[in-house]
């Protein structure tokens, strides 16, 4: 006669437990085989490659204007086309578009939330979106008339079930692309609000994303709180590529210039380079003696800069190449929350915690 | 769902998502180090002698040394562990940075050390207010006063409880040695400048929104579904590393004279001398454009359709060879996969007629594969319906007429036209001048108005376009001429 009977559940429960551990057993079998046909054909370091490229010179990157006017965290922030105005938002709801040349503030709208974490310009200039703990993302039409209230105008186009993280719109006016702590992205027609696309595979809050420059133009790269950086198909809503080498929330995600690679920052303190064609990880921009997280990159024009924006109040320039770091740029008294390269790449904005906005240049 | 909000939570929330605080703590152990570390020494302040303090300018040399940065950065990480809370001042207790001079400061006892594990409670700060206000009446801060008052009163029904451990804490003080009071009074009151900052003060413990998951919890939702991705992942094509990561430097390379921050801007950057005359030279619809701007179209097929001057140009040289239609089919494309979903089954009807029906008046020359596909996608149009037949067309127009295109004499009147800008020397008189001389430029609103009446106007007084005329003989039923030789 054996032991006394285990009660039914208790059964149950330790298949499940089996089995579950069974499934993660097998889950890591197959990533480490990911892992090892990725290695298969890397064949060489981008650090090697590096060694023959011409090294980069001194750099005297100052402040050349700040933006004072907004009256709590500046969250983020975008460019316009016409490469000299650009929108920010903040934690007290406030949307201002300014001439960043000339400092002028020429619109300003109250969301009716707070937090307002995303916002973006629209290709024609004519138009801003924005969105943040309200769930949504909103396009205001920009008007010339200053009497004019800008939210009677205000479209709803994205609604999400947590809040908005990112958004940015695509080669129009006319559809926008989404992320939310909900742990989807979306695409949407603006005028309808209508859904196009959704896409599932993030395993929580979503926190960035960019639309990649390539030619046919229908990708684009997420980056999240589960560590992944996923690339998707916009067609078809799945998954193409995904990445997991950070070790904490991915909060910025940048194509390369040529579409071909795309940098991430994280809360580990490091940034790194996705080369998609290889499907690998081929740098990481990390010093011991940087300790805080990456809120924010962006890429120079060429593609051998890249600038990102960190907690400790600084902002750290990378030669994307070689792997050092050319330049710390001090200025900031708070987190820097937003960095974004000028669209003829003449200069770089930051947003900071400190309420205002920086031009570097 | 439930959906989070930031209401004020009393300080109730915990830290998961500060990475840095282990990174942190290491620094610190090093720091510490009896031989290697920052050398201590007891320090005389005031009547008391306060053992193992350290000075600011210490503690920048150590940071400067042990990561080899300059003194400013060594600074900054110096200050913001000051923030962290790790080390405090002895001096002027409420500012959180390290001065580079010989203020004193001790290490915090990692007691005190910030936690991710649980929250800086309300209730421990009610007690250490209420044990200051038992001590010495009065002696509480204005802000600190506010606090206290408003705890109190959110807090009111275990106040007996706060203000009797407030009593025993403070009777336990009492009973320790001068020296070591003196000492954790300064620790704890550290803990609290760095835990409930002063109001207009920056605090390194505020991390912002919670982010709806935490990342310590262990999730092990859609295995199975992750492992059909893996499998998938594992068969994907991949190109060598050396091929892949080549054709990422020679990018770099390509583009260095054109990157602002690599090479000189000419005739110069606005941002660095306040004059706009690069923004001018470079506006999308200029006519004659610079030597540089030319020089990015030679890069890539895609450089050159996506600047509208470029493509201006490219077009005006397939109307001089009658292949126009395929660029026009390619902007019809684009503008089908990101325009309004209303208007989308209208557009895909419209480029059929004109591009893809047998007869049409632009008929461009696909394959007929492609075709098949495309004629039968168009019963259930959506926006990406064209996308086999725009790739096809796209391919064609950069393998074939874009190397054409760069040695027609088009291209080369273009490029002997360009503008090659002389670099600005202002002297600093004249700086200071263009700086107070910034203009505001036209509004993107009123450019597009203006664009909008310019398209109307041409469309208004164009030359009679023959291929409307022959779908407009079509649709009566009239003969239709042979269309023109198609040319690939």
């Amino acid at each position: 006669m054996r032991s006394p009977p285990i009660p039914e559940m208790a059964t149950q429960e330790v298949q499940l437990n089996e089995t579950l551990a069974h499934l993660k057993t097998e889950s890591e079998t197959l990533k480490s085989k990911l892992e090892e046909e990725r290695a298969k054909l890397h064949d060489v370091e981008l650090h090697q490659v590096a060694e023959k490229v011409e090294g980069l010179g001194q750099f005297v990157m100052k402040t050349r204007r700040t933006l004072k006017g907004h009256g709590n965290k500046v969250l983020c922030m975008d460019w316009c086309k016409d490469k000299r105005r650009i929108v920010s938002s903040s934690q007290d709801g406030k949307v201002i578009v300014w001439d960043a040349f000339t400092t002028n503030k020429e619109h300003a709208v109250t969301m009716p939330c707070t937090w307002v974490m995303a916002c973006a310009y629209a290709p024609s200039g004519c138009a801003v979106a924005c969105g943040g703990l309200d769930n949504k993302c909103s396009v205001y039409p920009l008007s010339l008339d200053k009497n004019e209230n800008l939210a009677a105008k205000k479209k709803s186009v994205a609604m999400h079930t947590n809040y908005l993280s990112a958004c940015s719109f695509t080669n129009s006016d006319m559809q926008i692309l989404t992320s939310s702590g909900d742990g989807t992205c979306a695409l949407w027609d603006v005028e309808s609000g209508q859904l196009l696309q959704s896409f599932h595979g993030h395993a929580a809050d979503v926190l960035c994303l960019d639309l990649a420059p390539s030619e046919t133009g229908n990708t684009f790269v997420s980056g999240g709180c589960d560590k992944k950086a996923n690339v998707w198909d916009m067609r078809s809503g799945q998954c193409i590529q995904s990445f997991e080498t950070h070790e904490s929330d991915i909060n910025s995600v940048r194509y390369y210039p040529s579409g071909d690679a795309f940098a991430s920052g994280s809360d580990d303190a490091t940034c790194r380079l996705y080369d998609l064609r290889a499907d690998r990880e081929v740098a990481i921009y990390s010093k011991e003696s940087i300790i805080f997280g990456v809120s924010s990159v962006d890429f120079s024009l060429s593609g051998r800069l890249l600038f990102g924006g960190y907690n400790d109040y600084t902002i750290n320039v990378w030669d994307v190449l070689k792997g050092t770091r050319v330049s710390i740029l001090f200025g900031h008294e708070n987190r820097v929350s937003t960095l974004r390269v000028s669209p003829d790449g003449t200069a770089f904005c930051t947003g900071s915690w400190d309420h205002t906005l920086r031009i570097w240049a | 769902m439930t959906i989070r909000n930031a209401i004020r939570d009393h300080g109730q929330r915990y830290r998961p998502r500060m990475a840095c605080l282990k990174k942190a703590e290491k620094v610190l152990l090093e720091m510490q180090d009896p031989k290697t570390g920052v050398k201590s020494q007891p320090q005389r302040l005031v009547i008391t002698t306060i053992p193992h303090a350290i000075s600011g300018e210490d503690i920048i040399a150590w940071l400067a040394d042990r990561f080899q940065i300059d003194s400013q950065e060594a600074r900054n990480l110096g200050s913001m562990l000051v923030a962290l809370g790790y080390i405090y001042p002895l001096q002027d207790h409420k500012r959180l940075v390290i001065k580079p001079d010989a203020s004193l400061y001790r290490f915090q006892t990692p007691y005190f050390w910030p936690t991710q594990q649980w929250p800086v409670e309300d209730t421990d700060y009610a007690i250490y207010l209420a044990k200051r206000n038992i001590r010495k009446k009065g002696i509480l801060e204005l802000h600190e006063q506010e606090q206290y008052n408003r705890l109190h009163k959110w807090m009111n029904h275990k106040w007996d409880f706060i203000v009797m451990q407030a009593k025993e804490q403070y009777r336990a003080a009492k009973e320790r040695k001068k020296p070591d009071r003196v000492v954790f009074d300064c620790q704890e009151r550290a803990y609290w400048v760095v835990h409930r900052p002063p109001p207009g003060t920056v605090s390194a413990m505020d991390y912002g929104l919670e982010r709806r998951i935490d990342p310590n919890a262990d999730e092990v939702t859609g295995e199975s579904l992750h492992m059909i991705f893996t499998q998938q992942s594992i068969m994907r094509p991949r190109v060598k590393s050396s091929v892949s990561i080549g054709a990422l430097v020679k990018y770099c390379a390509t583009y260095n004279s054109h990157d602002p921050f690599l090479s000189k801007c000419l005739p110069s950057n606005p941002w660095l001398t306040d004059d706009v005359t690069y923004w001018t030279l470079n506006m999308p619809n200029v006519e004659i454009p610079t030597k540089m701007r030319v020089e990015r179209w030679t890069f890539s097929f895609r450089e050159l359709l996506s600047d509208p001057r470029g493509r201006d140009d490219f077009r005006l040289f397939l109307k001089k060879e009658f292949s126009g239609e395929n660029l026009a089919f390619w902007e019809g494309c684009e503008d089908l996969k990101w325009g309004t979903a209303a208007t989308m089954r209208e557009k895909a009807e419209h480029i059929y007629k004109t591009f893809l029906a047998r007869g049409a008046p632009r008929w461009i020359n696909i394959d007929g594969k492609t075709m098949e596909i495309t004629v039968k996608g168009l019963k259930h149009p959506h926006r990406y319906v064209l996308e086999a037949a725009q790739t096809h067309i796209y391919m064609l127009m950069k393998k074939d007429s874009f190397g054409r295109y760069m040695k027609s004499p088009v291209f080369k009147d273009t490029l002997k036209k360009a503008i090659a800008p002389e670099e600005h020397k202002f002297t600093d008189a004249q700086l200071e001048q263009n700086a107070k001389n910034r203009r505001p430029s036209l509004s993107p609103i009123i450019l597009r108005q203006q664009e909008l009446e310019q398209k109307a106007k041409m469309a208004a007084s164009a030359p009679v376009d023959i291929t409307q005329v022959m779908s407009k003989l079509s649709k009566q039923g009239k003969e239709v001429a042979p269309r023109p030789p198609s040319k690939n």
